[in-house]
């Protein structure tokens, strides 16, 4: 397998999410469920020029998330991830 | 009086001929949910497998064996741009089925790096679909699914499988990369069929 000059960091993955949950992803922390990678969503490679949103594992390829959105819709999955690591506030 | 000319401006086509939503493009526009994958020729192969497991495989230069004929149509992506008279080589669905023994009602379609996409089994016959591996009279670009793609003109361009490996025929549809995830199982650009429910 080659890269194409399709895909864009992990950055471009925060417009998209936080338009839907309002949450900082690329600061997250994800655990590949294939090959175990763990890293900040930031790092992931992301392929927008697509009908949605995929980001992929830098160590391995696998679709970590997508994202598709619709007209008053948006549909996620995040099966290739193990857990999600969110920055949240502090609790007072 | 004299005659004004107003210059040659090629062939326009009215909006009409475009779907609902889309407009024309002049370009081709590259889009792909996953990195290129690279496919040696010698490493190449398509195969079609039925419902109860029977199977047909073609390596490059038997597939390159195959009648092939030139196909010229519309192209319509979901994200709403229309490409008009694109020109390709391919071979027909019907002639890698032809004979096979098979009742199955639906398709799914595989493509190297992973990519799938379903379809009924009757929208790759009757001269409806082809594996395409020329595009404007040169070999197909990777970047456009080279070594060879499938073509499925008369829906959305997500069902034109890039980098097509396999086709599987199955009894129960089975929902795709893009339709098990909000988009339009069937996807017809005229009933503007782009999301689930629409």
């Amino acid at each position: 397998m080659t890269s194409s000059d399709l895909w864009s960091d992990g950055n471009a993955l925060a417009g998209p999410f936080h338009d839907v949950f309002c949450v900082e992803v690329t600061t997250a922390i994800g655990r590949c469920t294939n090959c175990g990678r763990e890293g900040p969503m930031a790092e992931a490679r992301v392929f927008d020029h697509a009908p949605g949103v995929v980001a992929r594992c830098p160590g391995c390829g696998q679709v970590l998330a997508r994202l598709v959105r619709g007209p008053g819709r948006a549909w996620l999955d995040l099966r290739g991830l193990a857990y999600l690591q969110l920055p949240v506030p502090e609790q007072p | 009086m004299s005659t004004v000319s107003r210059g040659f401006r090629g062939r326009r086509r009215p909006t009409a001929e475009l779907p609902p939503g889309q407009y024309l493009v002049e370009d081709f526009p590259v889009l792909s949910a996953g990195p290129t994958p690279s496919i040696e020729l010698e490493d190449w192969e398509l195969t079609i497998t039925s419902e109860t497991d029977e199977q047909r495989r073609w390596d490059w230069a038997a597939f390159r064996a195959l009648p092939s004929e030139p196909v010229t149509v519309d192209l319509h992506c979901v994200t709403h741009w229309s490409k008009l008279g694109t020109t390709w080589e391919g071979v027909s669905l019907d002639t890698l089925l032809d004979g096979l023994d098979t009742s199955a009602s639906f398709a799914l379609v595989t493509s190297y790096g992973g990519y799938t996409t379903n379809l009924p089994l009757e929208d790759l016959t009757d001269g409806k679909a082809w594996i395409a591996f020329r595009y404007d009279g040169q070999e197909l670009e990777p970047e456009h699914g080279g070594p060879a793609r499938l073509l499925v003109p008369h829906l959305y361009l997500w069902k034109s499988a890039k980098w097509v490996r396999g086709i599987r025929l199955l009894d129960q549809d089975e929902p795709g990369f893009w339709e098990s995830l909000g988009y339009h199982n069937y996807g017809d650009p005229w009933q503007e069929q782009r999301f689930w429910g629409d």
